[in-house]
């Protein structure tokens, strides 16, 4: 099982991300002034100033915008992964989110730019809380 | 426009040691400070205008004046990371053009080597409970795979390629191999093999994360140094010629739905400081560019204007880069954070070597420089960073 590092809380940002993670949503928010999608989550609309904020349930689809395979992280909580790959992926709905590739033999040689991609929710040893991470279709 | 001459560098000095383990982070800023005084010919009861990132312990805007002993009329505690001493010129020639202080101090001490901070890959040990550590430190990115996102990229977009990027490398190399301080940082950090390297050196030498190369990182070191910026008057009666500050730019990009992860703050600051000083990227001489790893360097020789977005591959292909070629700019001429010094912010040294250049005191002296532009990156050049560009001319 997976020992990512867990997010930590009280974080007022990010809770309700977090909450939809545990029940297989992956959540972003959309303004209602000015209908700016809106990511990471926070309190406010980047566009607007607007506190008026929509939660919204991602279809969990997207594609890799960029990503690099790391080699060598010195953090325990990383160490035993061996080579594994992290990426900016643009989900269809408009935002962009960091995260992780898992499924690929080899990520060095089966990660690509564009590829189209899927989120899952991945339980961890680490903690309560799933972390969501793509997996090529 | 009329280039306005307000204030200049009047002193400098960077700590020779690369791996020093007789002083303090404090200690190298405050020694730095007494001899860029004598190197101006100035006292340290001359200095009313007090620039600090806050690194250190014990420094910052509170701390540093008391340790110093100093009352400083201007106390600026701007922290950008490694620009934040392009910010700090930035703001010192503000000051001094509006009369508010006439001496002004920044300077930097960091024991990153012998405290043995993995600064490119550590990544994250805890996950934070901050608005952006919850977010991305489950995925383990570190601070070289940051930047090598942007690499991919920048490859992906424009065909660029390792064999592009590592021409920075060969050519800082080259710079550094002539500069006796960073040959001895090089020795003293046990580097492989202290040698110039070759294109095909850097191929060969192991991924740290893709498609970044070892020989594309920069070092980690101890050191600093300082940097005295005064007014026109007080410029007049100092030892060296005066290094004059022309124009300043300040920007901040981060991640954004749909942005362009290959374009970074010099994309802002660029402009705003070439405007300021009323000079063209085409008349530099000198280009000290904050060479966290090739990568970096690219970007930004593209966003600051000396090639169109894209084309920095081909731009700094066929040694173009080093000193003595034909077509400028030469780059960091000191050797660079690849090669000679890199403590974790290296944003003063692009000033301290842009100094020397247009006094005529480098290692990689570049006949006749009389233009050079500074430009440092602060944070995650593919996440949250801070771009300051600083434009310098001769007397
Ligand atoms: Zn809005």
């Amino acid at each position: 099982m997976a020992n990512r590092l867990q997010p930590v809380f009280p974080e007022q940002d990010t809770e309700h991300f977090w909450e939809g993670a545990k029940q297989g949503e992956l959540r972003y928010q959309q303004c209602n002034a000015c209908d700016t999608v809106v990511f990471t989550p926070r309190a406010h609309c980047t566009a607007c100033g607007s506190d008026d904020l929509a939660w919204k349930v991602s279809a969990g689809a997207g594609e890799v915008y960029t990503y690099s395979v790391v080699r060598q992280n010195r953090s325990p909580a990383f160490a035993d992964l061996g080579a594994y790959a992290v990426a900016y992926i643009d989900l269809d709905e408009g935002f962009r989110m960091m995260s992780g590739i898992v499924g690929v033999g080899d990520p060095t040689q089966e990660v690509r730019i564009g590829m189209r991609v899927q989120v899952e929710f991945e339980p961890q040893e680490s903690g309560e809380y799933p972390i969501p991470v793509f997996r090529p279709v | 426009m009329a280039q306005e001459r307000e204030a200049a560098i009047v002193g400098i000095h960077e700590w020779p040691k690369r791996v020093d383990r007789s002083v303090s982070a404090l200690q190298i800023k405050a020694r730095s400070i007494a001899r860029a005084l004598d190197d101006a010919g100035l006292s340290w009861g001359d200095v009313d205008g007090l620039y600090d990132a806050g690194e250190g312990a014990g420094g910052g805007g509170l701390g540093l004046a008391a340790y110093l002993g100093i009352k400083p009329r201007v106390i600026d505690t701007t922290s950008v990371g490694g620009t934040s001493y392009e910010f700090h010129a930035a703001h010192a020639m503000r000051d001094i053009a509006a009369g508010r202080c006439n001496v002004a101090v920044l300077s930097y001490g960091s024991k990153a080597a012998t405290e043995r901070i993995p600064i490119g890959t550590g990544g994250p040990r805890a996950a934070g409970g901050s608005w952006q550590a919850n977010m991305e430190n489950p995925y383990g990115s570190t601070l070289i795979a940051n930047y090598a996102m942007v690499a991919h990229r920048h490859m992906h977009e424009y065909g660029t390629t390792t064999e592009q990027l590592a021409e920075i490398s060969v050519a800082t190399r080259a710079h550094a191999m002539r500069n006796p301080d960073a040959v001895q940082a090089m020795n003293d950090l046990q580097f492989a093999d202290v040698r110039e390297i070759s294109v095909e050196d850097v191929l060969e030498s192991r991924i740290v994360a893709d498609p970044l190369h070892l020989l594309e990182c920069c070092m980690v070191s101890d050191g600093g140094g300082a940097l005295v910026i005064a007014s026109k008057d007080v410029a007049r009666g100092t030892k060296k010629k005066p290094v004059w500050l022309l124009g300043s730019g300040e920007a901040t990009k981060y991640r954004e739905n749909g942005g362009d992860i290959t374009t970074s703050a010099a994309a802002q600051s660029g402009p705003e400081a070439f405007a300021q000083a009323g000079v063209t990227p085409d008349e530099i001489d000198v280009a000290m560019i904050y060479d966290s790893f090739t990568i970096t360097v690219a970007v930004m020789l593209e966003d600051l204007g000396f090639c169109k977005k894209g084309e920095a591959g081909e731009y700094v292909s066929g040694g173009r880069m080093r000193w003595d070629h034909a077509d400028g700019p030469a780059l960091n001429t000191d050797g660079g954070g690849l090669s000679s010094n890199h403590p974790g912010m290296r944003g003063l040294f692009l000033l301290l070597e842009s100094a020397r250049q247009l006094r005529g005191e480098s290692t990689s002296q570049v006949e006749g420089a009389r233009l050079a532009v500074a430009h440092g990156n602060g944070g995650l050049l593919g996440g949250t960073h801070c771009g300051g560009t600083v434009i310098m001319a001769a007397d």
